[in-house]
């Protein structure tokens, strides 16, 4: 029985991971960038959610409210001012850009809030549950999963069926020709991290109601969130969901070996799908 | 420096290929008149002074290493930490585990990692271009927390370096002292002798032309699999020794400071990225600047980090190649002799 | 003479350190259609490249009396300038019809629609929920044609949109042509073929190694005179 809740466990928990990592696929498919700071993004999100209920006295629920409009403009600017700069045919500015951002936003953090621990508290539903024969299922578990089945169901949405969506698809395919149909690329791509970003907020709003944060856990979510997408398979965004999935139930059975094998098992099964498939369980077909 | 070395083909008459400059000869002179006043290092230095020269000798050796890797072989990795902490966990072992004399330990260590890099190449090179960042840090973790799970070298918590290996290193303090900066500066000089010997050679030639152009390098037969194989399980081998010898110096490991991805990655990438990405000197001139910032802002904590974070920015998106860049740009400088020139009979 | 819709002075235009395009001049007059001749690598590519802002350029481009060199490419598409780029370059994540509603997506007010392209090009109706990239030649080229038309711009510029067609298939895309121009909308057609171009524009002008060589009315200008211009002999 253990067991059994453990996989359920592991698989609610993939939905989170699928919120990690949704935004980091997100803006991989529209203009190739892999954001290193996207962990400390996540982070950032949940302390923002933090000060809000802190300082509005509000449910961390509703303090998303403030958070994803926030992050997302947040996303927006970033772009813009920052990162546009750096795309182009070398893969190295992009990087260390993102990556000098990490550090930066990891050492601000550890000034604003200092190292301690913190968690959002967001009352009765931490403890709330279901019984469903002998399992209990935690209601928050369950609203996460949801909520990341909403979020890659909206995505995938917004991606097929939008006039965003289309834009994304056309930047991403071909930057000058997209450009030719009035398509402003800088602002193209702001919009992509500005949604990336949202898509961020959730995630770290959840992650502060789940489990305590500290400012050096960035590292950590981004590499979940990348373990998810490539297990996935690049460019399917279900395929992350089922990849954060693998991780998570991965994640709990290596906990019932060991406490300490948990995240260390979900690395050696990432390592091993990329051994055995390289381009992921799910690949996209290219057309 | 050693003198000019181009051989491989004969120039037309009249034209004369050399790779040495003014500022080439002059830098190697003063090399050899600064190496003598290193290694003598422990008679007119202080104790902080040796252990802080030491230091800096072994930030160098991992500035050149990552660059070589990332600006050279555009093997951007952010996760070479997991062979500092494999190194410094390597020779550990088999100084306490296996009773190996620690100064043998050290070379071994440098080996286990060129070994474990091989398989680790093979998994992580499946990931293209900036993912390959990822898949390094995630290496990095697995080294991490294989070391914590590692009891027998204090598991979670780390363990000091037994007192009876401590004592088998020297027997007096200051000597021990001594013969660690000395292993670093030796380490140093091994590290740049070697990067600058693989980019003198064909296969230094070969990363250039990756470098500039990898589908053109592709078409003129250039195996970019195989050079950057080699590259990397080169550099993770002498990363690994440097991180013996930073075992050595602290007397200590842990998982979390071994391999920590502050001290061994976000350190040297800005060093390297300040310095002048892509050139032998900008690593130089980068770890100078680091430690003359450090010993002067230290007390600011993460202020400190931050500062560098932004500076590692803006140099990124106004000066890519970075001081060292700006330099050559201005002054045409060249201290180590890689650039071929070709000059025409005086007129 | 009316005020030129287009017009271009001592335009260059580099790829990097290469000069493709020196000091090049033209002009195209409100709903004429102006052919653009001249062997590979004469610069015709570059010129439209330059024209809609895709390449760093020097030199004047106005276009309705204003200067464009200040702005960006999807600036210039708003002022009402359309490109058929040559070799097509539909979007492939793109279906048929999406890639002809993205051509419009500007919203500039006019006679094309996705009905008016489809009249033009019943084809395309079928295959719209097709990949683009999933199309023939022919077929993908009319998509191409389509989605500039979906803009409504003033001018339309095609570069080689005959280019690795068969014959057949020309023939049906050049049939189109005066539907698309018949509306007032003026051309710049750059093609290969020298009897086709002649015989569809009002003037031509011949380019060579990035200048103008041979310019005038497409009906009085003498094929020994084209052979010289094109050849430089």
């Amino acid at each position: 029985m253990d067991w059994i809740n453990a996989i359920l466990q592991g698989t609610l928990l993939g939905g989170l991971y699928a919120l990690f990592a949704a935004g980091l696929s997100l803006i991989f498919g529209v203009m190739r960038l892999v954001n290193i700071a996207h962990g400390d993004l996540i982070v950032l999100a949940a302390y923002l959610g933090l000060s809000v209920t802190t300082a509005l006295g509000l449910h961390p629920l509703l303090a998303l409210l403030v958070v994803v409009p926030v992050m997302g403009g947040l996303g927006y600017a970033l772009q813009r001012l920052v990162l546009n700069r750096t795309l182009g045919d070398d893969i190295l500015p992009p990087l260390l850009v993102t990556f000098g951002l990490s550090v930066i936003l990891q050492n601000a953090l550890l000034e604003v809030y200092t190292a301690d621990p913190q968690k959002l508290q967001a009352g009765p539903l931490e403890t709330a549950s279901l019984t469903v024969g002998p399992l209990a299922i935690g209601v928050l578990p369950l609203l996460m999963f949801a909520t990341a089945v909403l979020v890659i169901a909206g995505l995938q949405w917004m991606f097929y069926r939008t006039a965003l969506g289309r834009a994304f698809r056309a930047t991403s395919d071909r930057q000058d020709i997209a450009q030719l149909m009035g398509l402003n690329k800088a602002h193209v791509f702001g919009l992509a991290m500005g949604l990336s970003l949202a898509v961020t907020a959730l995630a770290g709003v959840f992650l502060g109601i789940r489990t305590a944060f500290d400012p050096a856990g960035g590292g950590s979510r981004l590499i979940f969130g990348f373990e998810a997408v490539i297990i996935g398979g690049l460019g399917n965004l279900w395929g992350t969901l089922a990849g954060g999935i693998i991780l998570g139930v991965s994640q709990n059975l290596g906990a019932q070996i060991s406490p300490g094998w948990q995240i260390l098992t979900g690395h050696l099964v990432f390592l091993l799908i990329l051994a055995i498939r390289p381009r992921g369980l799910f690949p996209r077909i290219d057309g | 420096m050693s003198p000019d070395m181009s051989r491989m083909t004969t120039p037309p008459a009249g034209l004369q290929v050399s790779r040495a400059t003014p500022a080439s000869r002059l830098a190697g002179i003063a090399a050899l008149i600064l190496l003598p006043v290193l290694i003598a290092a422990p008679w007119w230095a202080g104790s902080f002074g040796l252990r802080l020269m030491g230091e800096f000798c072994l930030y160098l050796a991992l500035a050149t290493l990552w660059n070589l890797l990332a600006g050279y072989a555009g093997l951007v990795s952010v996760g070479q930490q997991a062979y500092v902490g494999l190194g410094a966990y390597a020779a550990f072992g088999l100084a306490m585990l296996a009773d190996v004399p620690i100064l043998w330990a050290v070379p071994l260590a440098g080996v286990i990692g060129l070994l474990l890099a091989v398989p680790v190449a093979a998994l992580i090179f499946r990931l293209r271009g900036a993912y390959f960042a990822i898949g390094s840090w995630v290496i990095a973790e697995v080294f991490r927390l294989f070391a914590a799970q590692t009891t027998s070298l204090g598991g979670g918590s780390g363990i000091s370096l037994a007192p009876e290996v401590v004592k088998s290193i020297a027997a007096t303090r200051p000597l021990r002292e001594a013969l660690s900066y000395w292993l670093a500066l030796g380490a140093v000089v091994l590290v740049l002798g070697a990067v600058f010997l693989i980019l003198r050679s064909r296969r230094g030639l070969a990363l250039t032309a990756i470098r500039d152009n990898e589908l053109a390098a592709r078409s003129l037969g250039i195996d970019i699999w195989w050079t950057k194989f080699s590259v990397y399980i080169v550099t993770a081998g002498l990363t690994a020794l440097i991180g013996a010898l930073i075992g050595l110096q602290k007397l200590r490991i842990s998982p979390d400071s071994a391999f920590s991805s502050n001290d061994w990655t976000a350190f040297v990438i800005f060093i390297v990225v300040i310095g002048g990405i892509g050139t032998l000197e900008g690593p130089i001139l980068g770890t100078l600047l680091f430690f003359l910032l450090r010993e002067t802002m230290a007390d600011l904590g993460s202020y400190y980090l931050i500062a560098l974070g932004i500076v590692a920015i803006v140099t990124m998106l106004k000066a890519p190649q970075g001081l060292w860049g700006l330099i050559r740009a201005r002054w045409g400088l060249e201290l180590f002799p890689l650039s071929r020139r070709v000059r025409g009979p005086n007129p | 003479m009316p005020d030129p819709l287009l017009s271009v002075s001592g335009l260059s235009a580099f790829y990097g350190d290469f000069q493709a395009l020196y000091g090049l001049s033209l002009h195209v007059q409100p709903g004429e259609v102006v052919a653009v001749i001249g062997a590979n690598g004469a610069g015709k590519t570059t010129l439209m490249r330059a024209i809609t802002g895709l390449i760093r350029q020097a030199g004047e481009v106005r276009f309705k009396g204003r200067p464009l060199a200040r702005l960006r490419a999807d600036e210039i598409a708003a002022t009402g300038i359309a490109l058929v780029p040559e070799g097509r370059l539909l979007f492939p994540s793109l279906s048929v019809e999406e890639n002809l509603i993205i051509g419009g997506q500007l919203g500039r007010k006019g006679p094309w629609d996705l009905a008016a392209v489809y009249a033009l090009f019943p084809v395309l109706k079928e295959r719209r929920a097709f990949p683009g990239t999933a199309l023939s030649g022919g077929q993908q080229q009319m998509v191409a044609i389509g989605r500039a038309l979906m803009s409504n711009p003033e001018l339309i510029l095609m570069d080689e949109i005959s280019l690795g067609l068969a014959p057949i298939v020309i023939r049906q895309i050049y049939e189109a042509l005066p539907g698309i121009t018949g509306e007032g909308m003026a051309a710049v057609i750059v093609e290969q073929d020298i009897a086709k171009a002649q015989s569809v524009s009002e003037r031509l002008y011949c380019l060579q190694e990035g200048r103008v060589s041979l310019e005038g009315r497409s009906a009085d200008i003498t094929r020994e005179a084209i052979a010289a211009a094109y050849f430089g002999v």
